[in-house]
């Protein structure tokens, strides 16, 4: 029996016709998304071992606290205990690729929506999808279009992590005070410097939440995207599932969680007020109130 | 031509299509109706002004009159719907977006009711804003914020942010990011408003003391009379989108135009509008020409008058001094065998008011005095003199068809 709204149909007629037609793009892209994950991958996987674990130790201890610093070196051991560190790394590479793609892409986009409503109306819709359409459902049109591996797992990860930073980002300008951008204006500022001098830095805590967001989510989705080989920890929580081992299984699952809670702390720190410190008056509160500093991973 | 900013026939319509409304407005139709039938707001409706050069000129009016629209067309911060705007003879409403911006970088700068001051820059970058977004270097624009941070008493704290001040600071900080500029006109949006009552004294004090050091063009938003009094040179009422009286505070006090100016007056304090002068009275006291007035005639003559003082002038009408029945029975009994003398002899030491001197100086006087104190003006000429009632009538001044309004209601 004919459906009357053959929607599905439709779909892969589309799929079809831009498998045809447009595969020149999907080259395209995929150079893309290949050169900047793959570079990233490799200069990760490139860096010594202790580098890593002196910068991210670093960078937690000036944005955090020396507690947090302490966390990470634990972690990261752990994670080069569990004999995991490839993977890890390269999963942080395709988590960085994917925000760095996903920031370039849904930043301007929030900016863009922010400043008119016609294209806030246009947009909104379509971050719906894709923050609510199953993520299994364009994996396979993903594999399609760019076949198996790290770039389809990236660009899947892009589209459900992009979201909240193009949302963020609007909801970040469009709530500036009217009066802060009123005295912008006021004072002179053209079009560019009311968006750099005024509305930014105003939405600035706004939009690292939204950062935030998108790094937690394409974290969230390594898993997934594994399983159209984007490889890195996924891959490893994905063969702890099909040998039904529990225990690697969970040793994949605990790197992605160490992960996200180095990511987070130190994203959500550059959303914090304090970003006007220098680093030097940084590190002397440090050591002043070094007990007050909360830094529970 | 003469005038530094002059407003002529402005109208701004809020939704949609202003024409309509623009037509509606000329045939009479008020706000209300136009709303309701095309759904177009009228924020201000031929709204025409001048304000000369170093004049703190007043926009007072409730909320919804209108006021903070007019303001932001002055800098077109909301585009006007009609009229013309000219400064210096430039009309504004006609400038390209380009000449706009250097007239905002330039000439006219604007302080907020809320400060709106940046949170992430330094009270140092806050004041120099409009110099750094008008392409400064950094080391010019630096000095010269730090000289308006100096105008303003806040140099030392130059390195602060806007969240470390209190609510005054942040709007000096407003006002001195304003004057960094040097703009020829300033515009205050409700600036003192989000204030303390204490600390919005101050703030008016200041704005004064800047304006006796270097008279700059204000153009100053408000819904308070009292501030609107204190600080301006000559007000504007608006009601409802319109203008409905410009005048200096005193004309508007003696002469509002309508009810609604009226109602502005109720329970606020008078006594720094008026001066003594204004309300000193002829009928208050006995006057006795002095030449060769003696002291029994000038007895029988209170005596006449039922009254217990008299003031002594000369022909000229300057005042000579003030004498008692006490004062003059005081002389006659104290002279040997009750001698008639001359009238200085009884004058008794109760020196007059001038009669440029405001009210709030001379309570306590007119108070404390058993009698009428006299007042005279600069050349010492008699006035008249302020009784304890007249001074209380004029305090609890209530507009008089309201409180006959009043009375019927409640009869």
């Amino acid at each position: 029996m004919a459906r009357e709204l053959p929607i599905g149909e439709y779909v892969s007629d589309g799929v079809d016709f831009l498998l045809d037609h447009a595969q020149g793009l999907f080259d395209g892209i995929a150079a893309g998304i290949e050169f900047v994950s793959g570079n990233l991958t490799d200069l990760l996987q490139a860096t010594p071992i202790w580098a890593v674990f002196a910068v991210l130790a670093g960078l937690g201890l000036w944005r955090v606290g020396w507690r947090f610093a302490l966390f990470v070196l634990v972690a990261l051991y752990v994670i080069l205990g569990m004999d995991l560190w490839e993977q890890t790394m390269d999963t942080l590479g395709l988590v960085l690729a994917a925000t760095l793609v996903a920031l370039g892409i849904g930043l301007p986009s929030g900016v863009a929506m922010a400043k008119s409503d016609i294209v806030a109306a246009v947009v909104r819709p379509v971050l719906d999808f894709m923050q609510t359409l199953p993520a299994f459902v364009y994996l396979i049109p993903a594999v399609l279009f760019f076949g198996l591996g790290e770039v389809p797992g990236t660009i899947a990860t892009v589209i459900f992590s992009m979201p909240p930073a193009v949302r963020l980002m609007n909801l970040g300008i469009r709530h500036v005070p009217v009066e802060n951008v009123e005295a912008g204006r006021a004072f002179g500022c053209n079009g560019a410097q009311l968006l750099f001098k005024v509305e930014l830095p105003l939405a600035m805590p706004s939009i690292m939440a939204g950062v935030n967001q998108t790094i937690m989510l394409a974290l969230s989705m390594v898993v997934i995207a594994s399983m159209i080989g984007a490889g890195g920890l996924g891959n490893t929580v994905l063969t702890g599932i099909q040998r039904l081992d529990v225990g690697l299984g969970f040793e994949g699952g605990l790197g992605v969680v160490i992960l996200a809670i180095i990511l987070d702390r130190l994203t959500q720190s550059f959303g914090s007020r304090s970003t006007a410190d220098s680093p030097l008056s940084r590190l002397k509160s440090l050591f002043s109130r070094g007990s007050e500093e909360s830094s529970k991973g | 031509m003469d005038s530094k900013l002059a407003v002529q026939g402005v109208y701004k319509v809020f939704g949609g299509d202003p024409r309509e409304a623009l037509e509606r407005i000329k045939r009479g139709e008020d706000k209300d109706t136009i709303f309701a039938e095309t759904g177009l707001t009228v924020g201000v409706a031929d709204a025409s002004f001048s304000v000369e050069e170093g004049e703190v000129f007043v926009v007072m009016g409730l909320s919804g009159s209108g006021k903070s629209t007019m303001v932001r067309m002055l800098n077109r911060l909301i585009e006007p719907s009609a009229g013309s705007i000219t400064l210096n003879g430039r009309d504004i409403t006609r400038m390209s977006r380009k000449e706009l911006i250097a007239v905002r970088r330039r000439s006219i700068s604007m302080v907020f009711q809320s400060f709106a001051l940046m949170p992430h820059q330094t009270v140092l970058q806050n004041t120099a804003f409009g110099l750094n977004v008008s392409g400064m270097k950094r080391e010019e624009r630096e000095k010269r914020a730090m000289e308006a941070l100096d105008a303003v008493g806040l140099k030392a704290n130059a390195d602060s942010y806007p969240d470390e001040l209190s609510g005054g600071m942040k709007q000096r900080v407003g006002l001195a990011r304003a004057l960094a500029t040097d703009p020829e006109i300033l515009l205050m949006d409700e600036a003192f408003s989000a204030l303390d009552p204490l600390i919005r004294t101050e703030m008016q004090d200041e704005l004064l003391r800047l304006q006796s050091e270097q008279a700059r063009t204000v153009v100053f938003i408000t819904h308070d009379l009292d501030e609107a009094m204190r600080v301006g040179d000559r007000i504007a009422i608006m009601e409802g989108g319109r203008v409905v009286q410009i005048g200096t505070p005193d004309e508007i006090v003696r002469a509002p135009a309508n009810d609604y100016v009226r109602s502005f007056f109720r329970g606020v304090d008078v006594s720094h509008v008026f001066t003594a002068g204004d309300i000193a009275r002829r009928d208050q006291l006995t006057v006795v020409e002095r030449s060769g007035m003696r002291l029994r005639a000038a007895l029988s003559r209170l005596d006449q008058s039922g009254r217990q003082v008299a003031v002594v002038n000369d022909r000229a009408r300057v005042l000579q001094g003030v004498v008692t029945v006490d004062s003059i029975a005081q002389q006659l009994e104290s002279s040997v065998g009750g001698k008639d003398g001359d009238i200085e002899s009884a004058f008794i030491d109760d020196p007059p008011i001038l009669a440029s001197t405001p009210l709030t100086d001379i309570m306590t006087r007119v108070a404390e005095s058993p009698w009428p104190v006299p007042v005279v003006d600069d050349e010492g000429h008699y006035v008249g003199a302020i009784s304890r009632a007249t001074l209380l009538l004029t305090l609890d001044r209530q507009d008089p068809e309201a409180s006959e309004e009043e009375a019927s209601h409640g009869a």
